[in-house]
């Protein structure tokens, strides 16, 4: 077990399922890989290239002496090799991806022809500036279409993903303490329910960590709220809160958070990671935002790619426009530019060159697609879906809250007590009848959490027979089919896998058979 | 709305079952003041043709590299990519999958992971690899703040070597701004000397030293490792052109404790910066220090080798803020399409690629080096090297664009302050004679 009290190893039998082993190895289409270190050797390349003429080598005492000892396939062979592999994994163009706080939504296709495009993808980040005018007209235009919809009059394009964003705000918001003298400001409060990654975030920016319990109804309990910033209001630096909040609620007292922290002196770090609840309906800075991440991953389309790359630009205040980072485009009379050397009060650049220019292209292009009515009607159907799932499952199932959910919907494992079966073993069993699990002990703040995000990409039909499957789940665990859900998956191109062991005996590369238990820790 | 499948008449069936009268029903939690009533003032939807049209006509508003002879590098690297790998990576189950959290359904890209992580490995000559960071610039970041973190906060000091890019320097120096890190940095310079070992000493967490750096020199990392080792300092050696790491000794040989640089270079476009490939290898002994996710072997309740996220319990959706990073998403498309092209090479393959980069650059080295008013600064290069010019080099580039040449980076771009004559130039494998024969041609016009 680890620590969110997830079981981290199998425990069910090591029994065969009805199908026998094959010769093979292979279930149908479901074929057994071997890594490229067991197929491929050194001689081996699936790349023609000329011969090298002999030229004398320029490397000084440096030239490489040894073989480095990477294998090779032919073409044919990677094909597939990686066509084998994609085989195994589940993916949103194939089914009801409802992992909650990922935002799963279909990724168009045209996205991806658009960034391929050579003036955007063939263009290098330190060509001369008249030379890259159309990628920085993009960039000036995706700029404006987020300040658009999020009301706030700066954005920095830079952040490489949701957590490098939230970086940048908390970077600008200590960047504009220190500016005004208030360096003894260094207590972010931060709700318990938020994602790992705020808290990590104020510990890399040198701020400490006040986490502010949840009240009953899943919310930030406002006077419990403000008697934190009244225990000390000198120290406190900002807030740094979600919303629509990790439970899939919208804060109601957003307003009075927002005023209460800038009473105290401190910054509002809105967490953007939910904005697709909100695009074209609620914009942040109407509520008192000061800095806010968008995942341009999760709300604007652009693929996840089995982690990453993601992309994160970060919308700013008038408070803390000044201190964003370089680089940033701005519009002369020439043309298009870009700052990329600091001023005295932006805090600096957070990464070489100009951010995630891919993303940018397959962002802007989601958003023209849509439009301001197809956004604001994206988000009406992603909450819509939300809250029909929740609505469908709450006789079988136990919402974690009462009320209506914006985006995604939040259960709790009361409905599983006593049937044996854990959010674990239910998250598996899904796996069996053709879903990806949804988000499972996340958020922390409620017991066997299964978080629920459908997204506006499904069908009702699509969710009819996710629902169908989910209360027939729920039946079979209140039934006693205890079996079922610890054996389960069964169906997948693995069994449950061992995550205890890996973490104990680490093998986190292909060694020589002969070498294994030299490199294990 | 092409992309939403629900029709009004499902709308209205839900709203049913939901049991509210309207969509505005469920946004009822939005205090009245910040719900919007009317559109935001933007264009309404588009067709697909429209957008595309669109869209192409800004793409027409850039010089690609590849429409011209192109001699850009400084951290991003123009390489032939096989048609295979950018098919590959395009398959749906691995561009349209999430973090692979239910390693049951999440095998082909976890089996994908290990071998990059062992391909990445075997190159820098480390012994583990993680799963990938967003880029070079941010792994060198992360490295540093590694190393404050291995020293328990007690040593203050990071040292950067004169050679490292400008623009990871200041990635860096932005991420330990905050961490009570000091950074000692001097002017950026060419050399393959630059005293480092000199500003080594007790307080010194690490060196971070860049080879090739980013003037093209190579540098003998032995000496410097073996300082920071009696100092008990830890060697980051950084890389920008992983072809580099097939035709020099790896870091890894050299004494290296974490090896950090950008991946870019196989498999992923220039794509005007992003989304680019950060590599992070290190050695064992540190592997439960190291930031991003890591892929790890293990068996399914079968008995089955498998491959799961492991070390979690480094990350922040566990150890919130006692992570060792704050990071979440890796570069995982990019990190797969580096495999794939690395696979498709092969030792054989990359070893040519390597050979073919390095002659390139001697061949256009040797060209250059004629022309009047051009000094070659370097002693050493692998594909890119430095010039002195007779004129400021951010002159010359522009006239050379105006001529269609994209010819190389002045070091003044990515270092206000720097020498305003270097010019930093790299010839790779897309680069045939009749490039070298045209830049060499226009640079002599612009400098007569």
């Amino acid at each position: 077990m680890n620590n969110q009290g997830r079981p981290t190893a199998p425990d069910a039998a090591n029994t065969n399922t009805l199908a026998p082993k094959t010769h093979s190895g292979n279930q149908a289409l479901n074929q057994a890989v071997q890594l490229i270190f067991e197929v491929g050797d050194l001689a081996t390349t699936g790349i023609d290239l000329p011969q090298p003429k002999g030229t004398k080598s320029r490397l000084g005492d440096q030239a490489r002496k040894g073989p480095i000892g990477l294998p090779g396939l032919s073409e044919p062979e990677t094909m597939r090799h990686y066509v084998r592999l994609s085989q195994k994994n589940y993916a949103i163009d194939l089914g009801v991806y409802p992992l909650g706080s990922c935002t799963m939504k279909h990724n168009p296709r045209l996205n991806e022809k658009v960034a391929r495009m050579p003036g955007f993808a063939d263009v290098h980040p330190l060509q001369p500036i008249a030379t890259v005018q159309g990628a920085l007209e993009l960039m000036s235009e995706l700029s404006h279409w987020l300040m658009t919809l999020c009301n706030m009059p700066a954005v920095a394009l830079t952040p490489k993903a949701g957590a490098h964003g939230e970086l940048c705000g908390m970077m600008a918001i200590r960047a504009r303490l220190d500016a005004d003298g208030q360096t003894q400001r260094r207590r972010v409060l931060v709700p318990e329910s938020a994602h790992g990654t705020n808290p990590a975030t104020a510990v890399q920016c040198g701020f400490t960590v006040d986490e502010i319990p949840a009240s009953g109804d899943g919310r930030v309990n406002l006077d419990a709220l403000k008697a934190r910033i009244d225990s000390n209001p000198d120290d406190v630096a900002g807030i740094m809160l979600t919303n629509p909040n990790t439970c899939g609620l919208f804060e109601r007292d957003i307003i009075e958070i927002a005023d209460a922290i800038h009473a105290a002196g401190g910054y509002f770090y809105c967490d953007g990671a939910n904005f697709n609840a909100l695009v074209g309906r609620v914009r942040p800075g109407d509520l008192g935002v000061d800095a806010m991440h968008i995942n341009l991953h999760k709300t604007f389309s652009t693929p996840h790619g089995g982690g990453g790359p993601g992309s994160g630009p970060t919308v700013l205040s008038d408070a803390l426009k000044d201190y964003a980072p370089v680089p940033y485009v701005v519009q002369t009379k020439e043309g298009y530019d870009l700052v990329e050397n600091a001023d005295d009060k932006s805090f600096g650049r957070m990464c070489a060159f100009h951010g995630q220019m891919g993303m940018y292209s397959r962002a802007l292009t989601y958003m023209m697609s849509h439009g301001s009515d197809g956004l604001r009607q994206a988000t009406e159907d992603a909450v819509l879906n939300a809250n029909y799932v929740q609505a469908s499952l709450s006789d079988v199932m136990t919402p974690a809250f009462g009320g209506v959910c914006m985006h995604e919907a939040l259960f709790d494992d009361r409905f599983l007590k006593d049937t044996g079966v854990d959010t674990l073993d239910f998250a598996k069993a899904m796996i069996d009848e053709g879903y990806h699990p949804m988000t499972m002990y996340f958020p922390l703040v409620v017991h066997g959490a299964m978080l629920i995000e459908p997204t506006e990409s499904e069908s009702k039909q699509e969710l009819d027979r996710f629902i169908g499957s989910m209360r027939h789940l729920a039946e079979k665990a209140k039934a006693g089919n205890v079996e079922m859900f610890k054996q389960a998956p069964v169906y997948a191109p693995m069994r449950r896998l061992d995550e205890t062991q890996a973490a104990r005996k680490p093998v986190l590369r292909w060694v020589e058979p002969e070498e294994v238990g030299v490199a294990a820790e | 709305m092409r992309y939403l499948p629900l029709t009004d008449a499902d709308r209205a069936a839900m709203l049913d079952v939901i049991g509210v009268p309207s969509i505005d029903d469920l946004f009822q939690d939005v205090p009245k003041s910040a719900r919007l009533s009317d559109l935001v003032d933007l264009p309404k939807h588009q067709s697909e043709q429209a957008v595309e049209r669109h869209m192409g006509k800004l793409s027409a508003k850039s010089v690609s590299a590849g429409s011209v002879p192109f001699f850009c590098g400084a951290g991003a690297y123009r390489h032939h990519i096989p048609a295979t790998v950018d098919h590959l990576i395009q398959r749906s189950e691995f561009l349209t999958a999430y973090t692979p959290y239910q390693p049951e359904v999440s095998q082909g890209t976890l089996m994908s992971l290990f071998e990059f992580q062992s391909q990445v490995a075997l190159l820098t000559g480390m012994d583990v690899a993680n799963a990938s960071m967003y880029d070079g610039s941010t792994a060198c970041a992360e490295a540093v703040v590694m190393a404050h973190r291995v020293a328990r906060g007690k040593k203050p000091k990071a040292v950067l070597a004169p050679g490292l890019h400008p623009h990871y320097a200041a990635a860096t120096q932005t991420l330990a701004s905050t961490l009570n890190i000091k950074i000692d940095e001097r002017e950026t310079r060419p050399g393959r000397d630059y005293n480092v070992v000199e500003h080594i000493d007790d307080d010194t967490a690490c060196v971070v030293v860049q080879s090739p750096n980013v003037f093209g020199e190579i540098i003998d990392l032995r000496p410097i490792a073996e300082k920071a080792h009696a100092h008990k300092a830890l060697l980051i050696a950084v890389f920008t052109e992983p072809v580099a790491l097939a035709a020099i000794t790896p870091p890894g040989e050299q004494g290296a404790d974490i090896v950090v640089g950008e991946g870019q270079g196989l498999g992923v476009g220039l794509n005007f910066g992003g989304p680019h490939v950060g590599l992070f290898a290190c050695t064992q002994k540190l592997v439960r220090q190291m930031p991003g996710r890591v892929c790890g072997e293990t068996i399914d309740a079968n008995g089955e080798r498998g491959f799961v996220l492991t070390l979690s319990t480094r990350e922040q959706h566990i150890r919130r803020e006692k992570a060792t990073s704050n990071i979440c998403t890796n570069s995982g498309l990019c990190a797969l399409a580096f495999t794939i092209h690395m696979t498709l090479l092969g030792e054989a393959g990359i070893t040519r690629l390597a050979a073919l980069n390095h002659e390139a650059a001697c061949d256009l080295a040797d060209r250059l080096e004629g022309i009047d008013g051009v000094e070659l600064v370097n002693e050493t290069f692998f594909n890119e090297f430095t010039l002195r010019l007779s004129k400021p080099a951010n002159d010359v580039v522009d006239a050379l664009a105006a001529k269609g040449i994209l010819g190389g980076v002045p070091l003044t771009r990515i270092q206000p302050d720097g020498d305003e004559s270097l010019l930093l130039v790299c010839a790779t494998e897309t680069n045939d004679v009749e490039d070298f024969a045209a830049f060499a041609a226009a640079l002599k016009e612009v400098l007569s």
